[in-house]
């Protein structure tokens, strides 16, 4: 298991390295400049050769990767263009929020998905039709058209929860809840009609195992063979799923931080972008990346304990 | 979000004509395509289809909602919606077939070329396909608007790009699958290039997944290029986008909610529909290649009379433990019903052994199974009784049956390391199942369990209690399949080909082992074989099925020496330590017939050497032609004649 681990982490090395070389090269790769861009077609030749040369846009470019690379490695993304702030700084502030809204939509798919998929999968007539349409529709309608939505739907009409803004944990725990619900909500929708689906087709196959007819055969209870030891073999694929959630949720965030006006790295990504402040961006990016590698590392870990047969290989 | 894709796995399509033909019988499909295609139709032509300039502004007319005037309503400057709506699809569409023609045109020959060529190719593509999946596609995306701001067909062919390993790794699997068959070895050898190949033998069975997947990634690029169009990152706000009038429309939503309706469900309904066409086409595709031939012709069988097997008369002995009546078994799925097992009937008195032997096929598992009311989805009881000890096991409500299930009923099967559930050690699966049956403490349970263990003779019990299933050998993970069974104390033990799996010399230790326990625990023992050399060895009396039904039963002495049914005698002549010596092992011409197929009159008559008119004719009872000696053959007294002869 430890080697399972060591090689996971030994491979998120390049992985991480080839994401920031990606988002770094991408700049000089894309047909366009940053400085004329930023400098607008009102500025003059002189103010662009010199925010040019204050972004360092004038060194070669293996130069400029050098220096980029050995500085994020000390954890320094440099300034942001806008505002001149340490880029680190600006995205751990809001990392919270992010991971908030993440953590809680893939928790939200996890549990809602189970259960209704365990439905689908003992009740194929009804749970199942229900849990085909909800999937369809969950995964059609966009998210932003959805926050909008339960905006409308539960904080206009209906005043139940805030319609956009975060209070942090610290300042009221009970407030902090409410306001993550609707963008939890809509994060996860997508995800519950995916997870719904995968958990109802494993714990169909689960169910027809002879292992189920011999705890079956053997008196124990309805609820144990389900619950325990049909869901525990038929949770591989949907750990899986929801590895892929989390990824598809962090990028969900973009949208739906800004349609409830979070202030988490997907709205400071959009801020990033309309500003053109590349040293953020890319900040956000290997940030994101990041996450993805240890939300896989922690998927690799859940695979050994669902099934030993994992753990000696 | 395409990452999701990727969990759609499906079958290579080759029959082109047949899946087109389902794809336009299905009414989803047919709605899908019309849908989109009047939209894309309106959205080209939309100098002429929509009734207003899209940028003109009408002060007069803010907000208005739906009116004669203004169809679907007027937004914040009292533009017309619906102009909008069709003027801001041709930049939506035109992005969604951006996305699709990168993704296809280079996701289908790099899944090609790895699925063809394998090897390196396959690895490189392989690892190619996993970092890309790793990476957050929009942010990637949004790196490259910050650096070309508002520039569409970038973000839409970065989108492509950061697609490409759904549709690759379906199209990879599609070729692997095709290219070890026959025929493509054939078309190498013959000396074809392999763009030849790909080309004639390949594509053809990879089109079909590819229309899917396309069709899907149609759907996530229009739900990510609303995305970026609703953060306004792509127009500038004037122009009209779907996305962009969601956002507008946000700006009103305590004054004017209707402004989110038409471009929200438009948009939403749109990608329904791609997502819906993607979902028919694989529904299509995969039928069209031999879903179709699975729908087996479900002859109807004529339900023989009802009469049953003549009942047995019940002798003096003591001690009945279960009787089964009549009972039918029948798959329940389809419209009409096959029976699977028909109304056979049987007793087993405490302390016996009753063997059930027969050919694969026969129904002797359905019909333990069915005993057990554990049938497999799409089977059910049709009809008849199982007593134990007075009730009637089928009408007993699932909860009271659930209590007599492991502690008057046990049951092994034959596959011992796939009926242990391999995520949990022995010792925890045994412990649940002590303190289930017998409410002691975990640390009693604990020790139940190892003596448990040691009862079926298992070596080291405290190691194995503390091994998974698949540490186990096969005699020794049968050995615990039977301590599970041993935990309730059953009064009767049905054991479904026990040995069938092990080697020989294990086989004669778990037989041994069976035949200790019952005479320790008095418990009766219900073995199902194809094998006589176990039933000659710890049965005491016999059951022979064929076909659903109970051909031959009685005493075991009896079965050996004066076998009343002709099938009985081909399967004893047929065992090799059975045969006479020097005689040709003579096997029984054909196969079982398929439940569905059953011959109308005697099932054995077409592979009976014995077979004349009379058994043509109609059903054959099951007859007691000696006391405790019953056959389900009308000639069986020629039949006999001959066999001792």
């Amino acid at each position: 298991m430890l080697r399972i681990v060591g090689n996971r982490l030994l491979l998120s090395v390049p992985l991480l390295l080839v994401v920031s070389t990606l988002t770094f090269l991408l700049e000089a790769l894309i047909p366009g400049d940053v400085a004329r861009t930023i400098v607008g077609p009102q500025g003059t030749q002189e103010q662009y050769l010199q925010l040019k040369h204050s972004l360092g846009l004038d060194q070669p470019l293996f130069t400029r990767y050098q220096q980029w690379l050995e500085n994020v490695i000390h954890g320094d993304f440099g300034n942001s263009l806008f505002n001149h702030e340490p880029v680190t700084m600006l995205l751990n502030v809001r990392l919270s929020v992010t991971l908030s809204l993440v953590i809680g939509a893939t928790l939200l798919a996890a549990i809602v998905g189970v259960l209704l998929g365990i439905a689908g999968a003992l009740r194929a007539d009804i749970a199942g039709t229900a849990v085909d349409a909800l999937s369809m529709v969950g995964l059609a309608i966009p998210n932003f058209f959805l926050g909008l939505l339960l905006i409308a739907l539960f904080a206009v009409a209906i005043p139940l929860f805030p319609a956009t803004g975060y209070v942090p944990f610290d300042a009221s725990p009970l407030d902090w809840a409410r306001s993550l619900v609707l963008p939890v909500v809509v994060l996860a929708t997508p995800g519950i009609a995916v997870v719904a689906k995968q958990t109802r087709d494993s714990m169909r196959a689960v169910l027809e195992r002879p292992f189920i007819r011999t705890l079956r055969a053997a008196g124990l209870p309805r609820r144990s063979i389900i619950f325990k030891h049909a869901l525990r073999s038929a949770a591989a694929p949907v750990v899986t799923v929801l590895g892929l959630i989390f990824v598809a949720s962090l990028g969900g965030t973009v949208v739906v931080e800004s349609v409830f006006a979070m202030p988490g790295l997907g709205g400071l990504a959009v801020q990033a972008t309309t500003q053109h402040d590349l040293p953020l961006i890319q900040g956000v990016a290997v940030y994101f990346t990041a996450l993805v590698v240890v939300v896989n590392l922690l998927i690799d870990l859940a695979y050994g304990w669902l099934d030993p047969r994992v753990r000696v290989e | 979000m395409s990452v999701l894709t990727d969990q759609i796995v499906i079958g290579p399509a080759s029959h082109s004509h047949q899946s087109v033909r389902l794809l336009l019988r299905n009414p989803v499909a047919i709605a899908a395509i019309t849908f989109l295609g009047i939209v894309t139709l309106v959205c080209i032509g939309a100098p002429v289809t929509a009734p207003f300039d899209p940028l003109h502004q009408d002060l007069e007319r803010v907000l208005s909602g739906p009116t004669a005037h203004n169809l679907l309503g007027t937004d914040t400057l009292g533009r017309d919606v619906l102009s909008r709506l069709i003027y801001g699809g041709r930049r939506s569409l035109l992005s969604v077939l951006e996305g699709v023609v990168v993704v296809t045109a280079l996701g289908v020959p790099m899944g090609l070329a790895a699925g063809y060529t394998g090897g390196w190719v396959d690895r490189v593509v392989g690892k190619f396909a996993e970092t890309i999946m790793a990476v957050p596609a929009l942010i990637i995306v949004l790196v490259v608007l910050a650096v070309l701001p508002q520039n569409e067909d970038a973000a839409m062919i970065s989108f492509g790009l950061l697609g490409i390993p759904a549709i690759l790794r379906v199209v990879r699997s599609a070729t692997l699958r095709v290219r070890e068959d026959l025929y493509v070895a054939a078309a190498r050898v013959s000396g074809l290039n392999h763009v030849q190949i790909v080309k004639r033998h390949i594509f053809p069975h990879v089109w079909g997944p590819v229309i899917v997947q396309a069709s899907l990634f149609a759907a996530y690029a229009l739900l990510f290029e609303t995305g970026i169009a609703y953060l306004g990152l792509t127009a500038d706000p004037s122009t009209p986008t779907w996305g962009g009038m969601v956002a507008e429309a946000s700006t009103v939503i305590q004054r004017q909610a209707w402004l989110l309706v038409p471009s929200g469900t438009l948009i939403a309904v749109t990608i329904l529909a791609f997502g819906l066409l993607g979902d028919a086409i694989r529904d299509a595709v995969v039928i069209g290649e031999g879903g179709l031939a699975r729908r087996a012709p479900t002859s109807v069988v004529t339900k023989p009379d009802r009469a049953g097997d003549i009942a047995e008369p019940l002798n003096g002995r003591s001690g009945l433990v279960l009787r089964v009546r009549d009972l039918w078994v029948s798959t329940t799925s389809s419209a009409a019903e096959t029976p699977i097992v028909d109304r056979v009937g049987f007793d087993v008195y405490a302390g016996e052994t009753l063997g059930i032997i027969g050919e694969s096929g026969c129904g002797k598992s359905v019909t333990a199974l069915a005993v057990l009311r554990l049938l497999p989805q799409g089977l059910g009881v049709t009809g008849g009784q199982v007593y134990w000890q007075g009730d009637d096991l089928l009408s007993m409500t699932e909860r009271l049956f659930d209590e007599l299930r492991g502690s008057s009923v046990a049951y092994v099967s034959q596959e011992p390391q796939s009926s242990l559930d391999p995520a949990f050690t022995v010792g925890s699966q045994l412990v649940e199942l002590i303190r289930h049956h017998q409410r002691v403490s975990r640390r009693k349970a604990w020790s139940s369990a190892i003596a448990l263990l040691r009862q079926v003779e298992l070596q080291n019990p405290d190691q194995v209690a503390r091994t998974y299933a698949h540490e186990l050998s096969g005699g020794m993970a049968q050995r615990v399949a039977i301590a599970f069974a041993l935990v309730g104390r059953p009064k009767l033990l049905i054991a479904d080909e026990p040995t069938t799996a092990l080697d020989v010399t294990v086989q004669a230790e778990i037989l041994g082992l069976l035949r200790r326990l019952q005479r320790e625990t008095g418990m009766a023992l219900i073995l199902i074989t194809h094998n006589w050399g176990v039933i000659a060895d710890i049965c005491d009396r016999a059951v022979v099925m064929y076909a659903g039904q109970i051909v031959e039963k009685s005493g075991i002495r009896e079965m050996f020496h004066k076998p009343l049914h002709p099938y009985t005698l081909g399967l004893l002549k047929s065992h090799p330590s059975l045969a006479e010596p020097r005689s040709r092992l003579s096997s029984i011409p054909g196969s079982v017939p398929s439940p569905g197929s059953w011959p109308p009159a005697c099932r054995f008559s077409p592979r009976c050497r014995f077979v004349a008119d009379e058994c043509l004719k109609g059903p054959i009872p099951l007859i007691d032609v000696e006391p405790g000696h019953s056959s389900r053959c009308i000639r069986v007294d020629q039949i006999f004649a001959k066999a001792s002869a």
